[in-house]
């Protein structure tokens, strides 16, 4: 597929990032703050709340992470407008602010001396105003590199490694060249390829902070392990489709960076990148979390291979599943967007494999809903560093 | 008819990609990046997404995958047989 003059319809917001989707976002500062929105979503039509259970007593850099994400998640070009809801005013308007940065709608309402109703109700008649004046914003053509795409693996299998994570590196090959700003992560998930990572990086710099990040994480896995991991990386989901150990998990993992694109920065969690490229992103391998870290980051379309058949979704970010497993395909068809089978009966190319997704992807931002998003797939999931105070 | 891949020349182990696989049966492999078949035997039945060794191990050998070490034979495994926890394990962590 030839990029150089790809397009696609995108929503051009306030600060000029575009989005393939407009949401009207009611977001919930807390825990507490949940009840309330999801009875906002449930007042006004198009409306969606993104309920999470974290936001009290958090601190340091816990807690900066929670504002980071929330903030970041409200800040997406893939949302037109923003209501916040929290128990109290304060942290309501922290993260109002840091959203309203961007130049797009946001109000925020806080619950205490007013209780539900009343915030339930000023904060809807705030929502129907959004959701009436986002179904009025028209996508317009924008070129590919307006496009920031994210990439993740989840219940992966050996099929993940020689298939469908190829894939992706096979679409990200053809889309770095253009301008494309990209992301993967997973820092654990990288074990036993790590050094394979670090040669992709641009510099030594980059290598340096790579390799500091790399270490970071490790050492939290020797603080807390009580075995070998082997419970957890791989996951009884990886054993039972084949992967037997980390470091061959990892080496199906990294085929999602393909073999040309070049590691130009390294991000810490939910940050944003500064330019195109491909960024590495320090973040769990858990899906949901890395999928909301990328949300937050700003990126607007994720490629998500699955061996095994991960069923994960995001309220803003669109993931677009892609499977080389057969009985996958077969067995959870309705989880699963692009069928990359072929590849392991020789009848797809690699390259043929990442036309397929490349498509997709288009018709995705283009306003296509994915399978996850059809099926009402919202993982919106925090991370969290540390326990509360 | 491929029922199995190999990433690259050198490789010790195959994935199986076709369901139903039964000891005894022959099979071809397919290596992706040479775009080469070899043959082997199955001595162990191997579920879909499962490894087959390419070559005879014995405990304290390395296994590799796409050119690089994926973790020691902890259990002798024979050209052919089901390779995966019970005779391969991480060398890290």
């Amino acid at each position: 597929m030839d990029l150089s003059k790809a397009t696609f319809w995108g929503y051009k917001r306030e600060n000029q990032r575009v989005g393939v989707r407009n949401h009207v976002l009611i977001l919930p500062v807390d825990d507490l703050s949940n009840a309330a929105a999801q009875a906002v979503e449930n007042n006004v039509k198009g409306a969606l709340a993104i309920p999470h259970p974290y936001g009290r007593l958090q601190f340091g850099a816990d807690l900066d992470l929670h504002f980071w994400t929330l903030i970041g998640a409200g800040s997406n070009p893939n949302v037109a407008a923003v209501v916040v809801i929290c128990i109290e005013d304060g942290w309501a308007k922290k993260v109002a602010d840091g959203i309203a940065a961007t130049g797009k709608p946001v109000s925020y309402f806080g619950i205490e001396q007013h209780g539900d109703h009343d915030t339930i109700l000023r904060a809807s008649k705030a929502a129907k105003e959004y959701v009436q004046w986002a179904s009025e914003l028209r996508r317009e053509e924008q070129p590919l590199k307006e496009l920031w795409v994210s990439t993740k693996c989840g219940e992966s299998d050996t099929t993940s490694g020689c298939g469908a994570n190829p894939t992706v590196g096979n679409a990200f090959d053809k889309m770095y060249p253009r301008g494309v700003t990209m992301v993967f992560g997973e820092t654990t998930e990288l074990t036993g390829g790590e050094h394979l990572v670090a040669e992709r990086c641009r510099n030594d710099a980059v290598r340096k902070k790579f390799q500091m990040v790399f270490d970071r994480y490790q050492a939290v896995i020797e603080r807390h392990k009580t075995s070998d991991l082997s419970d957890s990386q791989p996951t009884k989901g990886n054993i039972a489709g084949g992967l037997t150990t980390i470091e061959e998990k990892a080496l199906g993992n990294i085929q999602k960076i393909g073999r040309k694109c070049v590691v130009d920065g390294v991000l810490d969690k939910a940050e944003s990148p500064t330019g195109p490229g491909l960024w590495f992103m320090d973040s769990s391998s858990a899906a949901a979390e890395m999928v909301t870290l990328c949300a937050a980051a700003g990126f607007t379309v994720h490629l998500f291979p699955t061996g095994q058949g991960n069923v994960i979704g995001n309220p803003i970010l669109p993931v677009v599943k892609l499977s080389a497993n057969p009985r996958t395909v077969r067995t959870m068809s309705e989880h699963i967007d692009v069928d990359v089978s072929g590849l392991l009966r020789k009848e797809l190319t690699p390259d043929q494999a990442g036309d397929k997704l490349l498509e997709c992807m288009f018709r995705t931002a283009n306003g296509r809903l994915t399978a996850a998003e059809a099926l009402g797939h919202r993982e919106f999931v925090l991370t969290r560093l540390y326990e509360s105070a | 008819m491929i029922h199995f891949v190999v990433h690259e020349e050198g490789d010790g182990v195959g994935v199986v990609v076709v369901e139903g696989v039964k000891a005894g049966q022959a099979l071809t492999g397919w290596i992706m990046e040479d775009d080469k078949e070899l043959k082997v035997t199955a001595r162990s039945d191997i579920p879909i997404g499962h490894k087959l060794a390419l070559k005879d191990y014995k405990p304290g050998d390395t296994v590799i995958k796409y050119g690089v070490d994926i973790g020691k034979v902890v259990a002798p495994i024979a050209r052919g047989e089901h390779t995966h926890v019970q005779n391969l394990k991480t060398k890290r962590w």
